[in-house]
């Protein structure tokens, strides 16, 4: 089945589109439906998808290990980093006030920062489960 | 009115998933039918003008955890192992809760009534404050990344533990450790089908 042309185009075809709508719904999560869990989930959908017809081995080349782990972390360091960095602009912990001049834009901003924080994490811990999940033979 | 019939179809539907569920002995069947259930209570999110909820239960619910369901497989066998037994006492205790719940559905407050507690605490700010103030028009995302900012901050520590520990427990170290040395799974069954060609 993993042989069949149809697949192997299909998803050649689909993963770049998966991928800028996943974009798509993060950054346009002010407006529309969505933010960074939905796109988080959408990208690792996308190289999920790729993995089952090409091979894991292939979606390790371009995302190893290491870097879904440090994506995981530095996901959540995001959020929480911009939290730091409002204290450290003398506002309270995740007030986004101070981001810029015009408290709509500082809150855009603001969102905008976090959203990527939860997207980021979001999308290594899925393909990292998938990894988990397909990557080792069970024990007997 | 027609919303309301959409409802009823949408759930009666869950209602024989469900069913089938419960029934069917093929894990890879039953997997299915957890994504379709999923698809249809995303349906009934969107019918419900709910869309930011539809969409995270459509992605993670219908999507992502069909994947990982359909990965997990992999360590159990195609079947059922024998035949569930059905006892008295379990489907009393089952039904009498399902009649509970179902009272006590009755104090809820109807559906969009806006002298529901829900709606009256801190939601009309919310509400009121979004565009005006912070020309943001999806109040959702607005509550979850700016109001409620602790909360998802929280979530997201969530997801990154429960990730963490998951890939701990299934590996016996993290990822970048022990992977290198096991050959996975999908490029195994590659390998062998272009042997069998």
């Amino acid at each position: 089945m993993r042989d069949n042309p149809v697949f192997r185009i299909v998803s050649k075809i689909l993963f770049g589109p998966i991928i800028i709508y996943g974009l798509y719904v993060q950054f346009h999560g002010d407006y529309g439906p969505g933010g960074g869990f939905q796109a988080g989930v959408i990208v690792a959908a996308a190289f999920i998808l790729y993995a089952l017809i090409f091979g894991l081995e292939k979606v390790r080349n371009i995302m190893p290990n290491l870097v879904i782990q440090y994506i995981m972390a530095l996901g959540v360091l995001v959020f929480a980093g911009t939290g730091i960095v409002s204290i450290l602009m003398g506002s309270n912990y995740l007030d986004y006030s101070p981001f810029a001049y015009k408290i709509y834009k500082a809150q855009h901003l603001g969102i905008i920062i976090v959203e990527l924080g939860v997207g980021l994490t979001v999308f290594a811990v899925m393909l990292g489960l998938f990894y988990a999940f397909t990557g080792f033979k069970p024990k007997k | 009115m027609v919303e309301f019939w959409v409802n009823v179809f949408l759930i009666s539907l869950l209602v024989v998933i469900t069913f089938y569920i419960i029934r069917l002995r093929s894990l890879i069947a039953v997997v299915a039918l957890s994504g379709a259930y999923s698809l249809t209570a995303a349906a009934i999110f969107v019918n419900l003008d709910a869309v930011d909820v539809a969409f995270t239960e459509a992605a993670v619910g219908s999507g992502i955890s069909t994947i990982l369901f359909l990965a997990a497989l992999r360590y159990l066998p195609l079947e059922e192992a024998h035949q569930t037994r059905y006892s008295g006492l379990s489907l009393s205790l089952c039904t009498i809760v399902a009649l509970m719940l179902i009272f006590a559905a009755f104090a809820l407050p109807d559906f969009g009534d806006p002298n529901a507690p829900a709606h009256i605490h801190v939601a009309p700010r919310y509400i009121e404050e979004s565009y005006p103030l912070f020309h943001i028009p999806n109040v959702v995302t607005n509550v979850l990344a700016s109001y409620r900012g602790f909360d998802t901050l929280g979530e997201v520590v969530v997801v990154f533990t429960a990730g963490i520990g998951v890939i701990i427990l299934l590996t016996g170290s993290t990822l970048s450790m022990r992977f290198e040395k096991t050959e996975n799974a999908l490029d195994q069954k590659s390998k062998t089908s272009k042997e069998e060609a």
